[in-house]
């Protein structure tokens, strides 16, 4: 479902070409979570925002499904992760202002794939039903990150990408959110790409990769 | 469509969260669209009426023929001239007295008057048939039936003894004048076939050069697109589209420092949707689109607020137009619909432009945020440096204006060279002011306090410069008002010789109150004055006649003048020029004008000049028996008294009852001036309305700009709690920081203040009244103005220091939770 | 009654050309305090071709079908109306009631001008006098010679100009003014209004016309017909259609009809032979039925029509030289030259208000 084939992507610093990937492949079947570790700044992170389309690559391919990421527009890009693509963030990047029941599915709205009884699913499966009117600042970490899975699901995407998504919570809670976002994962078929830096939360995903000097280790 | 809707529903929630951002914003866009739309109404009214006055049935927007060297001239020119094909109708116009009011009177010929002559007042075709046939109407505007007391149908005698054509009212039609049949005109004037002008209409054929068939028996006046009356009030209307325009500025920081912070507080959000897939394109677009409607609705609120503005501030400006300028304005307000647009408009553009720098770093904004070092200290030094060299750039504009322009526009100009240079430099001023205190402070607090207040001035510097230009504005006409008043009533002390004035319906009476006065052992001198009309360079020009009297030579203030200047005057070869007049015509003493008199010219040395606040017309004065000689048909009906103070009031009496003058007819002295004072003040009171107004909407961009920083500063403050600061004490740290800057601001504000009184009373009131008034300082106004500038930032601070005295300390707390 | 009539009305118009044409309301008022109009009244020569100031209107109406010099037809129309606001004493200076009007109109097959003018009487801008005859308002006058004869009221000279037209003519006849209707005595209603009316239908035209700049001889036949009434109009007639016909073989024919409300219609009419004889047709023996209509400043106006009088076997077809001959003026109406063919050939003058 996702195949990408040497990847890579420069950054500058300073003046100085910074080589973040050097020829990345990877791939991902419909349903296969994998997880994905490395040291810091071995650019777990930018492989993230590439396949996401938030960001440009230099060189390789990136395939989605039918789709060749690599060869889309900004709009196109934003189409994809609109339409096929959930994304979840170490800060749970919720939207201040909107309560947690717009939150969850404001991305669906714009997508215009609202599904009514899915959401409700997902906010069962979820346990965030006594939390739908509250706003994202009363919610604790945990319960942030949950409405953010939640936001990244509703859209019932091919893929689901999570960057860090444990990274601000304490471990019980990351284990706990952990596990339901692979609950879900499995529950809709989609596949799960998960970047890490915990290798305890990376063992409990069906493959784990390692990052390392550029390259899928 | 509807993904657009929820875009706009996500972004608009921000303001459900902000209530206070949010009104902030509105607050600010409503206050310059008020503001500038009030007084573009005023002006809009004010145009219309001189627009109505111009096109009344052939005024100066009229070609016309008149006769060069004399008033009138006989009517078979006219004929003349329809029978070589001119397309030409006849006016003839004069004065008429009614119930001892002078009022023009102006005598037209509906048949041939032209159909294209502009918005002049339009007879129906019924009423013309009663306009033309005896016994005739004379159209008359509702205002000016109200003010000669006379009902609608009525038939007021003149003073010569006829009978004007019942009166009607014509909507529209300009006030202070009455409109009769030409034929009627003739009659009433005692001028039978004779006409002031021929008002050329839409041409029916290629007549004939206008010298083969009068000669030059008359001469053509080309149509001027814009009046005297316009040229005069031209000054007046600058000024308070300067006063708008600056309330409109004031008003777009506001906007300014709240779409800024909306802007900065969204950038998140903004990142979030863009990560979820809505294209940068769509976010952007319904970026503007929402600050277009909220500009929508605040242009909608801000022109009803600038509706109520001009029509409480109208009545005002009409006494003052009326005062300063004889400029008949209604008191009523009527707007065109383009009104609305335009209002709307700027309130939309005023928007954007004050949106421009938050919507264009959203517009770039890269989805995937990088981290920024915060190198705070770097851009705001660049920023300071940048600002002062543009700050350079304007005082040096600044200066090439008050060298070398003319005009009162070059006036206004460099007002606003200087203010906007001063609001420029000020945040610079205020670093170098805030770094020596930085490097002054010991104790750690105080370093803090100084370092802080540094950080603190870019989100400050706007509202402090909103404060600045309105202190400085309010500092300078508040002295030019307060200059205007005393010198003012210092020259009506002179003015006001004689103890009580007289005038008569006409000459008749004129000597039959002579005749009784003489008798009346308690007046000790009688004064007749008089007045005639005449043109100066194309200019109408006031002669004042004044009598030979020790008085005059005592009390009569005299700017400048030559030896022996009121002697000189006796045998009526010299004359007085007030200062307007002269400047107008660039005369001074020694030069000689030449009056066209009915007699032939009349050659006047100039041997003094004289102030004659107020007075829109220029004016000459001479000897009053010299100006008989000279214009024999100049009434003596004015009378001026000397009589001791405790005989005025009983004189008067006895006047009234035996002429049965009425309370206009005679005034005493004290009447007269207290009359004078309640005009000049009316003048002014538009000024400082909008004065206080502009302060006012200073004052909430300073507040609101504090409240917005106050949010921001949470950061700054928590850790300062965390290591041992009580939170009032905080607060009291904050305060002490905003009223010490706005301190700063305000005494920067006083220099500046007094640049801009002086460009005031030495420029701008020289070219738009005529008049120069002398410089002086008051103390106390400007102690009063820092200390309101005080008040108002205190009352600003007040609300968010209390909010930082009384904040939950979980508040603070989330401060660290948050970071990370 | 007369086209003419409804024209007069035109002239207390003047004073309304701002409120635009009002119809026809004021002219169906009484005419107290004004002379009437009686059979019988002897007509007096010159004196009657000067005004009549006791009567609320009258006219000088002139109307020419004339070809230049490649041949190609075209028409003039000259008239100036009088028309007293109020009865009584003539007032003197501005303060004369009289109020005077005056059209002025070139037709060719491709183009129409015209123009109006207004003026008060007492002060000498506009005014007629029966000798020399003279009758003007600015600069448009229609003048007699020393040698005018005062029963032919010819030779005249004419002129008028306008910014895009202008036309100077000299007028010729050797045939005395025609009488018309019964002896000068014209009907215009069952219910007794009327009006004196003669014409001068028998003018020879020669002189120049220019239109924009671009001057051309012309010459050919002219018609005046000189009018005055106190009340000619009754309330319910909406209008008229009326024709002054030159015969080729040298007859002359005035005809009218005044539509009225309830759709009758009352045609009058007048045979004036080439010897000056004239003679009254009577009304149902006229037929006048529209044939064609031309839209024209947003109305439909019939200009063309079919024409019998069964009596005298004629019956023609008109066509109007230009059926854009509209006069937009303050009283706006449809008046240009027709030519015609059938029993009879000939040009002529149409006339139509009310439309």
């Amino acid at each position: 479902m996702l195949s990408i084939r040497n990847l890579s992507k420069t950054f500058s610093s300073a003046g100085e070409p910074v080589h973040v990937l050097r020829g990345v492949d990877l791939d991902l079947r419909a349903g296969e979570r994998v997880a994905l570790t490395g040291e810091s700044g071995s650019g777990k992170s930018t492989l993230l925002h590439l396949i996401a389309g938030l960001d440009a690559a230099d060189g390789g391919t990136i395939r989605l499904e039918d789709v060749e990421v690599t060869k889309l527009s900004d709009a196109g890009r934003a189409s994809l992760r609109r339409d096929r693509i959930g994304l979840v963030f170490q800060q749970f990047n919720l939207i201040p202002s909107l309560s947690v029941a717009d939150n969850l599915v404001f991305q669906a709205r714009i997508a215009g794939r609202h599904d009514g009884a899915w959401t409700k699913e997902l906010v069962e499966r979820l346990g965030l039903g006594s939390l739908l009117k509250r706003y994202p600042e009363q919610l604790s970490g945990g319960q942030q990150q949950r409405v953010a899975i939640g936001r990244a699901l509703a859209t019932k995407p091919s893929l689901l990408l999570a960057d860090e998504p444990t990274g601000n919570l304490d471990e019980d809670t990351a284990e706990d959110v952990l596990a339901l976002a692979r609950d879900l994962v499995a529950r809709t078929g989609c596949g799960f790409l998960m970047v890490t830096h915990s290798l305890h939360l990376a063992r409990a995903l069906d493959r784990h990769l390692t990052l390392h000097a550029g390259r899928i280790a | 469509m509807r993904r657009a809707l929820w875009i706009l529903a996500v972004l608009l929630s921000h303001w459900r969260r902000h209530k206070m951002q949010f009104a902030t914003l509105l607050v600010g866009l409503i206050a310059a669209t008020a503001l500038w739309s009030g007084v573009q109404a005023i002006n809009q009214q004010a145009r219309t009426a001189y627009d109505r006055a111009a096109a009344t049935f052939g005024g100066t927007r009229t070609a016309m023929l008149v006769a060069p060297h004399a008033a009138t001239f006989p009517q078979e020119l006219f004929v003349k001239l329809r029978r070589a094909g001119w397309p030409v109708s006849p006016a003839l116009e004069g004065r008429v007295q009614i119930n001892g009011r002078s009022i023009r009177l102006l005598g037209i010929e509906p048949v041939t008057l032209p159909v294209e002559i502009g918005n002049a007042p339009r007879l129906g075709a019924a009423d013309l048939g009663s306009f033309v046939a005896a016994p005739g109407q004379t159209l008359v505007a509702r205002e000016t039936l109200s003010d000669l007391q006379e009902a609608e149908g009525a038939a007021p005698l003149i003073s010569n003894g006829a009978t004007l054509p019942p009166l009607r009212v014509l909507p529209h039609l300009v006030p202070g004048v009455l409109v009769v049949d030409i034929g009627v005109a003739q009659r009433l004037l005692n001028k039978p076939d004779q006409l002031s002008r021929l008002l050329i209409g839409k041409p029916k054929s290629r007549p004939a050069p206008l010298a083969s068939i009068v000669g030059d028996q008359l001469q053509l006046i080309e149509p001027t697109a814009e009046t005297e009356l316009e040229r005069l009030t031209d000054s007046f209307h600058l000024n308070l589209t300067a006063f708008g325009l600056l309330s409109f500025f004031v008003g777009l920081f506001i906007v300014n420092s709240a779409v800024g912070l909306a802007f900065e507080q969204r950038l998140p959000m903004l990142r979030t949707l863009r990560a979820c897939g809505a294209s940068a394109r769509l976010v952007n677009t319904v970026l503007v689109v929402e600050l277009v409607a909220l500009a929508l609705v605040a242009g909608l609120i801000g022109l009803v607020c600038g509706y109520f503005i001009a029509a409480v501030l109208l009545p005002d400006v009409a006494a003052s137009l009326r005062g300063l300028y004889g400029a008949q304005i209604p008191g009523q307000l009527s707007l065109r619909p383009e009104w609305w647009l335009a209002g709307i408009g700027i309130s939309i553009a005023g928007a954007l432009v004050a949106a421009a720098t938050s919507l264009i770093k959203a517009i770039r904004m890269p989805v995937l945020a990088t981290a920024q070092p915060r190198a705070w200290q770097q851009r705001q030094r660049r920023w300071l440096v940048l600002q002062s060299c543009a700050a350079g750039a304007v005082f040096a504009v600044a200066l090439l204006l008050l060298r070398y322009g003319e005009s009162l526009i070059a006036g206004f100009g460099l007002l606003a060279a200087l203010m906007l240079g001063a609001a420029l430099i000020l945040p610079a001023l205020l670093e170098l002011l805030l770094l020596a205190g930085q490097h002054a402070a010991r104790r750690p607090l105080a370093l803090w306090f100084w370092a802080d207040s540094r950080q603190q001035l870019s989100g400050l510097s706007l509202a402090l410069m909103a404060l600045l230009l309105a202190l400085a504005v309010n500092v300078g006409v508040s002295i030019m008002v307060e200059t205007f008043s005393r010198t003012f009533l210092g020259w009506l002390n002179g003015r006001l010789a004689a103890d009580v004035y007289v005038s008569a319906s006409d000459n008749a009476q004129g000597v039959a109150i002579r005749n009784w006065l003489k008798q009346r052992g308690e007046v000790q001198a009688i004064l007749s004055g008089g007045r005639a009309e005449a043109q100066l360079q194309g200019q109408p020009v006031e002669l004042l006649g004044l009598p030979d009297h020790a008085l005059y030579r005592e009390r009569w203030p005299l700017l400048d003048a030559a030896p022996r200047a009121w002697a000189r005057l006796v045998p009526g070869n010299s004359a007085f020029i007030s200062e307007q007049l002269s400047r107008r015509l660039n005369l001074r003493i020694g030069d000689v004008v030449e009056v066209p008199a009915p007699g032939g010219t009349w050659e006047l040395d100039i041997v003094g000049i004289y102030a004659d606040y107020g007075n829109p017309r220029g004016q000459l004065t001479v000897n009053v028996a010299a100006l008989i000689r000279q214009f024999p048909q100049t009434p003596q009906t004015r009378i001026g008294l000397i009589v001791a103070k405790e005989n005025i009031s009983g004189l008067i009496a006895a006047l009234q009852k035996q002429f049965a003058l009425d309370d206009r007819s005679v005034a005493d002295q004290a009447t007269v001036k207290a009359e004078s004072i309640r005009i000049f003040n009316r003048t002014f009171a538009v000024t400082s309305a909008l004065n206080a107004l502009t302060l006012g909407v200073a004052g909430i961009a300073l507040f609101t700009s504090l409240l917005t920083l106050a949010n921001s500063r949470l950061p700054q403050l928590a850790p300062l709690w965390a290591i041992g600061i009580t939170r009032p004490r905080l607060a009291a740290i904050e305060l002490t920081k905003t009223l010490s800057v706005a301190l700063f601001t305000a005494l920067l504000a006083v220099p500046l203040g007094l640049l801009v009184a002086w460009c005031l009373i030495a420029i701008v009131n020289v070219k738009a009244f005529g008049w120069r008034l002398p410089f002086h300082v008051f103390p106390e106004q400007l102690i009063g103005l820092v200390a309101v500038a005080l008040l108002a930032s205190l009352l600003a601070a007040l609300l968010p220091v209390v909010r930082l005295a009384r904040m939950q300390p979980t508040s603070l707390v989330k401060v660290f939770a948050n970071e990370r | 009654m007369s086209r003419r009539a409804f024209a007069g009305g035109i002239a207390a118009l003047a004073l309304a050309r701002r409120a635009g044409a009002q119809g026809y309301a004021g002219l169906g008022e009484t005419a107290d305090g004004f002379a009437k109009v009686t059979p019988g009244r002897p007509f007096a020569f010159p004196a009657d071709h000067g005004p009549h100031p006791e009567f609320r209107i009258e006219w000088w109406y002139l109307t020419a079908n004339l070809v230049d010099g490649s041949g190609a037809a075209c028409g003039l129309q000259w008239t100036l109306f009088r028309q007293a606001a109020q009865p009584g004493p003539q007032g003197e200076g501005w303060a004369n009631q009289q109020v005077w009007m005056a059209h002025a109109a070139v037709t060719r097959a491709d183009t129409h001008r015209f123009n109006e003018t207004f003026s008060r009487g007492g002060i000498g801008q506009a005014g007629v006098t029966e000798k020399p005859f003279d009758a003007w308002i600015d600069d448009w006058q229609m003048k007699g010679l020393e040698r005018t004869d005062d029963r032919h009221l010819a030779p005249l000279t004419l002129k008028a100009s306008s910014t895009d037209f202008s036309y100077a003519l000299t007028l010729e006849a050797d045939r005395p003014v025609v009488l018309q209707g019964d002896r000068g005595y014209s009907r215009k209603s069952e219910r007794g209004q009327a009006s004196y009316y003669y014409s001068q239908p028998f003018y020879r035209a020669r002189g120049t016309l220019t239109i924009d700049d671009k001057a051309v001889d012309v010459s050919g036949q002219a018609w005046m017909d000189r009018e005055w009434s106190s009340q000619p109009l009754d309330r319910d007639q909406t209008g008229w259609d009326w024709l002054s016909l030159h015969l080729s073989s040298g007859d002359k024919l005035m005809l009218y009809r005044l539509r009225q409300k309830d759709d009758k219609n009352y045609p009058f009419g007048n045979w004036i032979d080439a010897a000056g004889n004239t003679q009254m047709i009577a009304g149902d023996d006229i037929q006048m039925i529209p044939k064609a209509t031309a839209e024209v400043a947003g109305r439909k106006v019939p200009v063309e029509w079919q024409i019998a009088i069964p009596s005298r076997s004629f019956s023609i077809l008109c066509k109007p030289l230009n059926p854009k001959a509209w006069m937009g003026t303050g009283f706006a109406y449809w008046e240009g030259p027709i030519g015609f063919a059938g029993s009879h050939d000939g040009v002529g003058y149409l006339e139509m208000t009310g439309y």
